[in-house]
């Protein structure tokens, strides 16, 4: 099964696919925010500030599916012993990073209008605030350790110590009062309490948020397979 | 099919994940009070003692309850079983409404009456056109 992760033929992939993501991003991206900007109704009682939720709710989707691919693989690459594995999550941390952020600021903006504060301490907010930082840990532990064994074991540390916490993310606001409301989508019951026409644009755009994180992923993947082509494919 | 070495770390692995599980599980449900943004007012009433201490109180705007003289506001936050009057001077967010949810930050005068410094207004998850929530109205 691994036969097929051969870095001569990945970084073909690698090299030519980002200018077709890139355009299908574009596409998407201009389908989804003119749903999201112009198309879609007012909400009842929030009017237009619900518009933030389509950018909001999209980026902390991919900010926990990004840590949960990333510990998954960083397992994964431990058990194994594939070095290869461990490049591709690092590779996905950047775009997962800056979703996380976007999350917290986006619903910043909502929290001043809606709940009348920028800022509460509870518990929604709280651990997502602190996925940012594991993010963060993520990426620096990289930087200090490069691509040397001991980053393998640190990073994988860090993911686990952080993979906790998404599952509290999660399920915060069914375990404890927070001011965040509950989730309005949930798949396992295949219910929505957010309305077609709403649910539809934010959709879209968590599609065209994907596309992003892959464009990204898929160039910073590249740098790293150069970086070794530099020292020698055989290293990996 | 995999060596020895590779069991021996899938066991490392699950080993570590549920060690840590458990420890996170124990803090956060000793910390459980510290946990919670508000208390309800049930809660409130079930409180040992009252102290000086800032506390956040949460539930629903009771209908027809809040009364505006000059500055001050005066409403009820209910949860359906027990309620708590609160006393506020100042701004309300926008979305603060009778029904509505909200949360209520200030110092508890006894069981039954808190003056809040600061309040909140709390959306629920539904998300809805003006039109499709006149027609649930009229329903």
């Amino acid at each position: 099964m691994f036969k097929y992760f051969e870095p001569n033929k990945i970084f073909l992939i690698t090299s030519k696919a980002p200018k077709y993501v890139l355009l299908l991003f574009i596409i998407i991206l201009s389908i989804g925010l003119t749903e999201a900007l112009i198309l879609s109704p007012e909400d009842y009682k929030q009017s237009h500030s619900v518009r933030i939720m389509y950018v909001h709710v999209p980026s902390a989707w991919i900010a926990l599916g990004t840590f949960s691919a990333i510990t998954f693989l960083s397992i994964i690459g431990y058990i194994f012993k594939l070095r290869n594995i461990f490049l591709i999550s690092k590779s996905l941390a950047p775009s997962g990073l800056v979703f996380s952020i976007i999350a917290l600021v986006t619903g910043s903006i909502w929290g001043k209008p809606t709940w009348g504060t920028w800022w509460a301490w509870d518990a929604r907010i709280t651990s997502m605030l602190i996925l940012v930082l594991f993010y963060i840990m993520y990426l620096v532990a990289w930087r200090i350790y490069e691509n040397s064994d001991k980053a393998f074991k640190i990073t994988l540390f860090i993911t686990i110590l952080g993979i906790i916490n998404v599952p509290i993310i999660k399920y915060s606001v069914d375990w404890w009062n927070t001011l965040h409301q509950p989730a309005s989508i949930s798949i396992l019951s295949k219910s929505s309490s957010i309305h077609v026409s709403m649910l539809f644009p934010l959709l879209i755009m968590t599609a065209a948020f994907a596309l992003f994180s892959l464009l990204i992923f898929l160039m910073k993947y590249n740098t790293e397979l150069i970086k070794i082509k530099n020292k020698g494919l055989d290293r990996l | 099919m995999y060596g020895r070495k590779v069991k021996l770390r899938l066991v490392f692995i699950s080993l570590i994940l549920v060690t840590l599980i458990l420890s996170v599980y124990l803090i956060i449900k000793s910390l459980e009070e510290n946990v919670v943004y508000f208390q309800s007012p049930t809660e409130i009433k079930a409180l040992g003692e009252i102290n000086n201490k800032k506390i956040r109180v949460g539930g629903m705007v009771k209908k027809n309850s809040i009364l505006v003289e000059s500055k001050d506001i005066k409403f009820v936050i209910t949860d359906f079983k027990n309620e708590i009057i609160v006393i506020y001077s100042g701004a309300v967010p926008n979305l603060f409404s009778e029904g509505k949810g909200v949360v209520a930050e200030g110092f508890l005068n006894d069981r039954k009456l808190l003056l809040a410094t600061k309040i909140l207004a709390k959306h629920d998850e539904n998300y809805m056109p003006p039109e499709v929530k006149e027609a649930l109205e009229g329903k």
